[in-house]
C-alpha cells in the first residue's frame, strides 16, 4: 500500500510528534509513505479569512505536484486543517472547469497544472476504511486493557464533507480504540469544536470550548485527538482552565497513531511521547 | 446600533452594495428558521446571532456588521453549514465578511486581522509557516505588551521541548511569489 504524503507546516514543527508517530505506525503496518516534494503550505486557517482565491491556490499547487506522481493518487494528510483545504479545492474543482481554469492561470507560472485527479485522504479516513481493526489485530504486540480513552475528532475532518464518518455524531475510532484492547469513555464532545485558533485572538471564548471538553472527558485515562490544532487547544491551556474554572482538568492528550503505535509496539521514544505537552503521572504509570 | 464617526468613515471605504453583494447572493434563500443560531458553538459570546447576521446581510446593514464582533467570533467548524435546511454556504460567507475585515485592514478586528495577515506574510517568505517568526510579528504588530505574556509559558514549553526555534529562518527562494502575485492580479479583475 502506498500514498502520498502531505505533512504540513505544523507537523514540522509544534506537531512534530505526530509526524514521527505517523511515520512509525504506517511503516510498521507495511505502508508506504512518499513525501509531496517542495510542498508548500496549505494557507492553514488564515488564507480563509484572508482571500479566497488564495485559500484555494496554496493547496492547489500541493495537488498540482502530487499529480506529477502518477501511479499514486491518494494523498494521506494527518492534519484536520490542511486535509480540508487540500479536499476543498479537490471537491470545488470537480464539477467546475471554470474554478479549475483560474487556479490553473494562478499555477500556470510555475509549470504546474491541475488535473483533478487526486484523492485527498484523512489519516484516519486511511486507517478505518483501507485498513481498519483486522490490520490492527493483526500486528497487535501488547494490549492496552484497562485504558479508557475518549475520542476527539474535531470539526474539519467531518464538515463539510462527510467523507467517511457521520459529520453530527462520528464513531469511526471506536473500532480502533477497542482493537488496541482499550475501552471507550461515552461522551458527547467528540465532534464538538475547540475553538480553532479562538485561543490565540479571543482565547476567553477559546477556553471555554477547551474547558468544555476537558470536563466531558472526566474518567477517562486519555483523549486522543487527529488534528494539531485539537492537540494544542487541548493540551496546552490545562493549568489555565483549571484556576479559572476551580477544578483539576489535567488529562493526558496523545495523537491517535501515538496509542495504536504503542498497541503495536512500538517504544515510547519512537512514538515522541517525551514531545507531547501533557501525559499525566498516572497515565505513564499505565503504559509501563 | 450606534456608528462612531470614525468607524463610519473607515467603513465608507467598502463600497457597500459591491462589497457584500456576492454574500447576500450566498445566503439570499435564508428563511430565518435560526437552525444555524443554535448549532453554533460561539452564539454565546456573539452580540448578534448568527440568524440575526443573515438579516442585517439581506437588508444591506454593512455598519452593523462590521460594528458587530459575530463573524470574527466564528471558528469555521461547519456546523451550520451541516444543518441549515436550505443548504447555504454559510461558513463560507462568514469567511468572506473576514475577508472584507482583512482587506480593509478595519482596526476594530485588529487582533484577528493581524493574526491573519501576520501569518499569510510568512507563508508569502518562506513557502511554509515559520511560527516563532510569525507570533513574533504578530505581537510586533499589535503593540501591546501585555499580549505576548499571555503566551510567554507556552513559549517556553514549546522551546523547551525544540518544538519552535528563536534563530531566524533560513533564507530561501520565495517560492509562492508568483502565486501570490497571480492571486493578487486575478482578484482585482473580479
Ligand atoms: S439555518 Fe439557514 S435558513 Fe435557517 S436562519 Fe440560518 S442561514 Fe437562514
Ligand atoms: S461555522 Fe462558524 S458560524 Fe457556523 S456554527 Fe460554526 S462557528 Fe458558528
Amino acid at each position: 500500500m502506498k500514498y502520498q504524503y502531505y505533512p504540513g507546516c505544523s507537523l514540522e514543527g509544534t506537531a512534530l510528534e505526530y509526524n514521527v508517530s505517523t511515520r512509525a505506525l504506517m511503516e510498521s503496518m507495511g505502508v508506504e509513505l512518499l513525501e509531496i516534494k517542495d510542498w508548500t503550505c496549505c494557507g492553514a486557517s488564515a488564507a480563509d479569512s484572508a482571500s479566497y482565491f488564495l485559500s484555494l491556490a496554496l493547496p492547489a499547487r500541493n495537488l498540482a505536484i502530487a499529480e506529477k506522481t502518477e501511479d499514486v493518487t491518494d494523498i494521506l494528510v494527518p492534519c484536520s486543517a490542511c486535509y480540508l483545504n487540500l479536499k476543498k479545492v479537490e471537491e470545488k474543482t470537480k464539477n467546475n472547469p471554470e474554478l479549475l481554469g483560474e487556479l490553473n492561470s494562478i499555477l500556470g507560472p510555475d509549470q504546474l497544472e491541475l488535473k483533478g485527479r487526486m484523492h485527498v485522504r484523512h489519516l484516519l479516513d486511511v486507517i478505518t476504511t483501507d485498513l481498519g481493526p483486522d490490520t490492527i489485530h493483526k500486528y497487535l504486540k501488547r494490549e492496552l486493557t484497562g485504558l479508557k480513552i475518549a475520542p476527539y475528532y474535531g470539526c474539519q475532518c467531518l464538515r463539510p464533507y462527510p467523507v467517511f464518518d457521520d459529520p453530527e455524531l462520528p464513531r469511526s475510532m471506536e473500532p480502533l480504540i477497542t482493537a488496541v484492547g482499550a475501552q471507550i469513555h461515552p461522551w458527547n464532545m467528540g465532534g464538538k469544536c475547540c475553538g480553532a485558533s479562538h485561543v490565540n485572538t479571543k482565547p476567553d471564548v477559546g477556553l471555554e470550548l477547551v474547558g468544555g471538553i476537558l470536563q466531558d472527558a472526566k474518567g477517562a485515562d486519555a483523549i486522543i485527538t487527529i488534528c494539531p490544532m485539537c492537540q494544542m487547544n487541548l493540551e496546552a491551556y490545562q493549568k489555565k482552565i483549571s484556576r479559572k474554572q476551580n477544578i483539576n482538568l489535567s488529562m493526558t492528550i496523545l495523537y491517535l497513531p501515538q496509542l495504536i503505535g504503542f498497541a503495536l509496539g512500538l517504544s515510547q521514544q519512537q512514538l515522541r511521547l517525551d514531545l507531547n505537552l501533557s501525559i499525566t503521572d498516572s497515565f505513564r504509570k499505565k503504559l509501563t | 446600533m450606534g456608528n462612531t464617526a470614525g468607524l463610519q468613515k473607515e467603513i465608507g471605504a467598502i463600497s457597500t452594495f459591491a462589497d457584500l453583494a456576492p454574500i447576500r447572493k450566498m445566503i439570499r434563500s435564508c428563511i430565518q428558521c435560526g437552525t444555524c443560531t443554535a448549532s453554533c458553538p460561539n452564539e454565546f459570546a456573539m452580540d448578534f446571532t448568527p440568524r440575526r447576521l443573515w438579516r442585517m446581510v439581506l437588508m444591506d446593514q454593512t455598519e452593523d456588521i462590521f460594528e458587530s464582533k459575530t463573524f470574527v467570533l466564528c471558528s469555521s467548524c461547519y456546523f451550520c453549514t451541516l444543518r441549515c435546511p436550505r443548504g447555504l454556504p454559510l461558513t463560507e460567507a462568514m469567511s468572506a465578511l473576514k475577508q472584507i475585515a482583512t482587506r480593509k485592514k478595519l482596526p476594530k478586528f485588529k487582533e484577528s486581522v493581524n493574526f491573519y495577515s501576520c501569518f499569510i506574510e510568512s507563508v508569502r517568505r518562506h513557502g511554509r509557516v515559520n511560527e516563532a517568526e510569525f507570533m513574533t510579528r504578530y505581537f510586533a504588530r499589535l503593540k501591546n505588551p501585555l499580549i505576548p505574556l499571555r503566551f510567554a509559558p507556552l513559549g517556553v514549553r514549546l522551546m523547551m521541548k525544540g518544538k519552535i526555534s528563536m534563530l531566524p529562518p533560513i533564507k530561501q527562494a520565495r517560492p509562492l511569489e508568483s502565486i501570490f502575485r497571480s492571486v493578487e492580479a486575478l482578484e482585482e479583475r473580479k
